[in-house]
């Protein structure tokens, strides 16, 4: 028997057109005539704009239209957001700014040339005078009063939310003690190597409108700008070519699209716009930006009784595709993998004159898993128990699932203990422990962080998403035996054309060769959802299973007609179909298939043809663990950090191919770590965004990383048919909370129990300075 | 990402780049490896009328001993200097400054000369001539004249260079050994030094300090030489206590910067802590 | 205004008439349509548009096209002129050295320098001889270790007597 594909660590098919450069992201793409825009951004955070003079860059070389607010805010639509809260207050976002400005980037104009080198030159000429007007930048003082952003509301406050479930009053009054703390997460940049892009052209004759876009969402993109641009849906082609990256940044639907298909609408020429990466720090969404308050109550034994998080979330001066639903999303994963019985998020949304906050890799779950990992690690010092001591109390058993969370969810299955046993043993924990005694004997600071995290994916079931939460999938075998898989899950960078393929090969005894996957563009793959919310395999892959499936059915059919056998009977292996019964006598998927086309010799009434479409409805999310363990010893002089080992045990269930999911891990604990001790978009106090550029943003680089030991547990989901469950943001979850909990830890011989992020090195410096003098 | 237009001109000697500096006065800017230019004519912030190209200059790149003097050419690119056999022998410090500058990519292209006309404030290379107590030879209309490394960095992005000078060599002499060292505290997002300490000592025949040196950078608007950290150090027995005494003195009264990544008082602390450190490897190096 | 230039890339000679202010990567990407060299930061820390010139690994977006006149310009649509793979993209693909692919071809020149120049690096090297070069995807693991198996066809390549 051939040997089975899913569970190997199969090279990527998608590789070879990457090594080789050979690949075409939207920048890649080269139509003849093409213009070029640049956009000319607000740099104020907040001013009225009293002018746009144009004049001269209208006359400039090589120009060909210069728009404003003016001429466009009445012909294309809102910016649109897909949120919807009660009594929800939405900002009419409009693609370019009119009279006032929000934030520091806000599109004001748009420079159309011949080439990008004059776009800029006469972009440089366009004069706004603005009227200066006050800010509102901290999500909690801007609640609270202070300027206004948006008149028409009166108020700063977007929204707010109560969820949750039991009496948390009675929970934490029942509570032995009950402990506070403030806990703030950072703006983030999503940064995707590939910032944003587009390529428009229009077909005046066949009045269609293609657009090339660097997105994760295709088909939701395509529907959104249509509506904006008032064009019928089918004529609006949307292509997301080879995407480089997104982590959320690309779920998304942006003003820019929208105006690219208008201007090539207008000119009947070819546009294009590639984001810098200045434009893509102010302008492109951000993820996290909270200022939560947390109270957790508990026993003397450690058991919990209760938790609440009230949080100030900044949206941002506009709410963009998902904006406001992030923090919902932080309120369902408030218990982390614990036995609460009460839990409460109370969630003020709140504007402020800064670039839309939004989904970024984990997308309000990491900012769950940080608060919960954070009050347990609080509780655990509290009672002067080991940390994994006061987790393992607090699991549930294997036996309990479903678990049923006081956030309304439930946990579709998880062995806690078997993930967290795994990485003590790797990491040897209680030797750990042992040296670190020892290193405190000797006055070096080690410390020890441990997060046993639960992430919520496979977004999700349509009753749980703002835009459907099912996936689609077609599969045809070719006349030649070819198989195509057309997804519409389209993937960037997450390996979804090897994955799918080697799902596809072993269902279909196929050479996974002769597999092709294609997606990201609407006028060849019907309508799916698209890549995020760690849903690829675990919706997107169900898909194409349950769409194989339908193919095998067909096929079996026709074998049996062929093989003249009673359906029944078929046998189904290697690609080849038999007859119990009728020894020797088979027939290749490959001959079925052609049979299926060529259409005199299959069953009567049945439809020629071998293809299968299936939109896959998950009946649950699906909730993928693990443990994360990291060990630092801190510089005591200067506060440096310095990784001694980093261990992870993840469990996403049935794994198709663990190279992949290697790289999903390895990927989110840098950017965790990224998150931990050195990203923070900046803002001063006038609004001025003071981390635009990679000299002060600072990704992690390949040696600010420790070597990551990495292993598994799996256990399967019901959720859906391949029992996996999901990656993608797993850790960009697990990993934070770890890293921070090892640096309080280091830190506990002062007192320390919370250190907010990014950990920089002066923050270490001044905690022990400043206790060594308060000791002196 | 798309600079302002300019002319561009190759000079193919010093004395053609020095007319044409003269003629262009401020409008014009000298192009060396061009890794402090471009990147701010790419943003804007620099909009020269006028670039001459001075890195196809062959006799201003080279490393050579001559009398007892180590001399740099100003378009040696910093990799040359990090894979110096010479330098290696005859000057650790330069390979090891050289090692820690930008990455890769840039120290294949940028160079001595160029970074050091540059004056960023952060800089690795001002460091280690200050330590090395170089000498800058820069070419001008009126000849060659020779500039002092602690009277060449002015202010923030200023040099001593008058407006039709161009930088020619940097030359010092022959450290007496190889007890030197630099240690620098890395930018997380740019690379630059947060703290950048350049250590060149030397210890007489009875063990003690005869010669120091040292150059500190990132830590003030002009990267400085530490004169008191190195008066304390001459004639002391270079021992742990002495070390630390005389890094004390690694800011004095210096104006020392504040910034997103590390407040004027955490530098000045780290600036303390680098110079004992570095002070600490140049001398377990003179054994 | 313009200048002339004569530049050979990937082996093929090129005459062209570029205004001066012209980066090498838009030369590369808009003139010669040579698109595998990426653009990704704009303040030459990224390293996505790395190319050889005169086997050296530069930042495309930090020289001139001007600059370049004379020169031998490598890209990585030159790493595979006969059709195979160099090692080092053998590397990447076997290690799953790249997800989203948009660093990879910087990256990947970055790598072939280090390896040059050090044919049998530690991973601190590695970690080290790739500082120019950011990846947002990865987390650097796996390119490390595409970087060690590159290092290992490579000497066992060179080992074989000629």
């Amino acid at each position: 028997m051939a040997e089975k594909l899913v569970g190997q660590r199969l090279k990527r098919t998608e590789d070879p057109r990457l090594i080789k450069g050979l690949a075409h992201y939207v920048d890649d793409i080269r139509l003849p005539d093409t213009l070029h825009a640049v956009f000319v951004r607000s740099i104020y955070a907040h001013a009225r704009i009293k002018s746009v003079d144009v004049s001269a860059a209208s006359k400039a070389p090589g120009v060909v239209a210069v728009y404003t607010g003016k001429d466009v805010s009445q012909k294309i639509g809102p910016v649109p957001c897909a949120a919807a809260l009660p009594d929800l207050k939405v900002p009419d976002h409009r693609v370019l700014a009119t009279s006032k400005v929000y934030f520091v980037g806000h599109p004001i104009a748009v420079v159309v040339a011949h080439d990008k080198y004059a776009a800029k030159d006469a972009a440089d000429l366009i004069q706004v005078d603005y009227e200066e007007l006050p800010v509102a930048l901290d999500e909690e003082k801007a609640a609270q009063g202070g300027p206004v952003i948006h008149e028409q509301f009166g108020t700063n406050i977007s929204y707010k939310l109560t969820a949750g479930e039991g009496d948390i009053e009675a929970a934490l009054k029942s509570a032995d003690k009950v402990i506070k703390q403030r806990i703030l997460h950072r703006r983030l940049a999503p940064i995707a190597m590939e910032g944003r892009g587009v390529l428009a052209r229009y077909y005046p004759g066949e009045q269609e409108l293609t657009l090339w876009t660097s997105t994760q969402i295709p088909h939701l993109a395509r529907t959104q700008v249509a509506l904006m641009l008032g064009i019928p849906e089918n004529k609006l082609r949307l292509i997301a070519p080879e995407v480089g990256g997104g982590f959320g940044s690309k779920l998304n639907v942006y003003a820019e699209e929208a105006l690219l298909g208008w201007i090539a609408m207008q000119t009947g020429k070819p546009i294009k716009w590639i984001e810098g990466r200045r434009e893509n720090i102010q302008a492109t969404i951000h993820g996290r930006g909270q200022t939560g308050y947390i109270e957790i109550g508990f026993k003397k034994d450690g058991t919990i009784t209760g938790f609440r998080y009230n949080v100030f979330a900044d949206m941002g001066a506009y709410h963009q595709l998902l904006t406001p639903a992030i923090p919902t999303l932080t309120g369902l994963m408030l218990s982390g993998c614990y036995k609460i019985p009460a839990i409460q998020i109370n969630v003020t949304g709140v504007f402020t004159n800064k670039m839309s906050t939004d989904a970024y890799r984990g997308a309000g779950r990491p900012e769950a898993t940080f608060v919960i990992e954070r009050a347990m690690d609080l509780v655990a010092a509290d009672l002067g128990m080991d940390v994994v001591e006061l987790r393992r109390k607090n699991f549930p058993a294997p036996s309990e699932f479903p678990f049923k969370t006081a956030t309304g969810l439930f946990y579709d299955s998880g062995n806690y203990e078997g993930a967290l046993k795994k990485a003590l043993d790797m990491a040897s924990y209680s030797k750990l422990r042992e040296e670190q005694k020892q290193a405190r004997k000797e006055g070096r600071l080690m410390g020890v962080g441990v997060s046993t995290y639960v992430e919520i994916c496979a977004i999700g079931p349509s009753a749980a998403t703002p835009a459907g939460g099912w996936e689609s999938a077609t599969v045809r075998v070719e006349p030649t035996g070819k198989v195509t898989i057309l997804t519409g899950c389209s993937p960037h960078g997450q390996g979804e054309e090897t994955s799918f393929a080697q799902i596809a090969a072993d269902e279909l005894g196929v050479d996974v060769n002769d597999v092709a996957v294609i997606h990201g563009d609407t006028a060849i793959v019907q309508y799916g959802i698209g890549t995020f919310g760690s849903r690829g395999l675990a919706v997107g892959g169900s898909a194409v299973y349950l769409a194989l499936q339908k193919v095998k059915e067909k096929a079996n059919k026709i074998a049996a007609h062929l093989l003249e056998c009673d359906a029944q009977k078929v046998s189904f292996k290697d690609g080849k179909f038999s007859c119990s019964g009728k020894d020797g006598k088979q027939v290749t998927i490959q001959e079925v298939a052609l049979t299926a086309y060529v259409a005199k010799n299959i069953p009567p009434d049945m439809e020629p043809g071998l293809a299968a479409i299936h939109f896959f409805e998950p009946k649950n999310f699906t909730f993928p663990f693990g443990t994360h363990i990291a060990v630092v010893e801190l510089d005591r002089e200067t506060g440096e950090i310095h990784f001694k080992r980093y261990v992870a045990v993840d469990d996403c269930g049935n794994v198709i191919n663990p190279m992949l999911v290697d790289g999903q891990v390895q990927g989110g604990i840098v950017q965790s770590l990224g998150q931990a001790l050195y990203e923070e978009v900046v803002y001063d106090e006038q609004g001025q965004l003071v981390s635009g550029t990679f000299m002060d943003y600072a990704l992690p680089k390949a040696s600010m990383v420790p070597w990551l030991e990495l292993d598994r547990t799996e256990t399967p989901t019901n959720v859906n048919p391949m029992g996996v469950k999901g990656v993608g943001e797993a850790g960009t979850i697990g990993a934070t909370p770890a890293i921070v909990a090892a640096i309080v830890d280091a830190l506990a011989p002062y007192g320390v129990r919370h250190i907010d992020m990014p950990i920089k090195p002066e923050h270490i410096w001044r905690i022990i300075n400043q206790k060594k003098a308060g000791a002196a | 990402m798309i600079p302002a237009q300019f002319d561009y001109i190759s000079a193919k000697s010093i004395d053609e780049a020095v007319t044409l500096l003269a003629k262009h006065k401020d409008d014009a800017k000298l192009l060396a490896g061009g890794h402090s230019l471009l990147p701010a004519m790419k943003l804007r912030l620099m909009q020269p009328k006028v670039l001459i190209d001075i890195s196809r200059i062959k006799d201003l790149n080279y490393i050579r001993e001559d009398k007892g003097q180590i001399r740099i050419g100003a378009m040696t690119t910093h990799f040359q200097i990090e894979s110096s056999e010479l330098l290696r022998r005859v000057c650790p410090l330069l390979r090891e400054t050289a090692s820690h500058l930008g990455d890769v990519q840039v120290r294949n292209r940028g160079t001595i000369g160029g970074s050091i006309a540059h004056a960023d404030p952060a800089a690795d290379w001002p460091a280690a001539i200050l330590a090395l107590d170089a000498e800058i030879i820069v070419a001008g209309g009126k000849g060659q004249r020779s500039i002092k490394a602690d009277q060449f960095f002015e202010e923030m992005f200023k040099t001593a260079l008058q407006p039709s000078e161009i930088v020619r060599e940097i030359a010092f002499a022959t450290p007496k050994g190889p007890g030197q060292a630099y240690l620098k505290f890395r930018h997380p997002a740019s690379g630059f030094a947060v703290v950048g300490v350049a250590v060149s000592l030397s210890r007489d025949g009875s063990g003690k300090c005869q010669s120091a040196g040292v150059g500190i950078t990132g830590v003030s608007p002009t990267p400085y030489r530490a004169k008191a950290v190195e008066d304390a150090l001459k004639g002391s027995n270079l021992d742990t206590k002495s070390l630390s005494a005389a890094a004390s003195h690694a800011t004095g009264k210096i104006e020392v910067n504040s910034d997103l990544f590390a407040s004027a008082e955490y530098r000045k602390h780290l600036a303390e802590v680098y110079t004992r450190r570095a002070l600490e490897m140049a001398v377990s190096r003179t054994k | 205004m313009k200048k002339t230039i004569h530049v050979s890339v990937n082996g093929v000679s090129h005459q062209s008439e570029v205004e001066p202010r012209m980066l090498l990567v838009h030369y590369l990407r808009d003139a010669l349509n040579l698109t595998g060299t990426h653009i990704g930061c704009e303040t030459s820390l990224c390293g996505a548009c790395t190319v050889l010139v005169d086997g050296q690994a530069v930042k495309s977006c930090t020289l001139l096209a001007v600059q370049a006149d004379g020169s031998k310009v490598t890209t990585i649509e030159g790493f595979t002129a006969d059709g195979k793979l160099h090692p080092v993209q053998q590397g990447f693909w076997e290690h799953h050295g790249l997800q989203c692919g948009y660093c990879t071809p910087g990256m990947i020149v970055a790598a072939a320098q280090l390896l040059e120049r050090n044919p049998d690096p530690t991973e601190e090297e590695i970690r080290h001889g790739l500082e120019g070069n950011l990846c947002r995807c990865t987390g650097y693991q796996h390119i490390v270790q595409a970087v060690q198996c590159a290092a290992r066809k490579m000497k066992s390549k060179t080992a074989v007597p000629a």
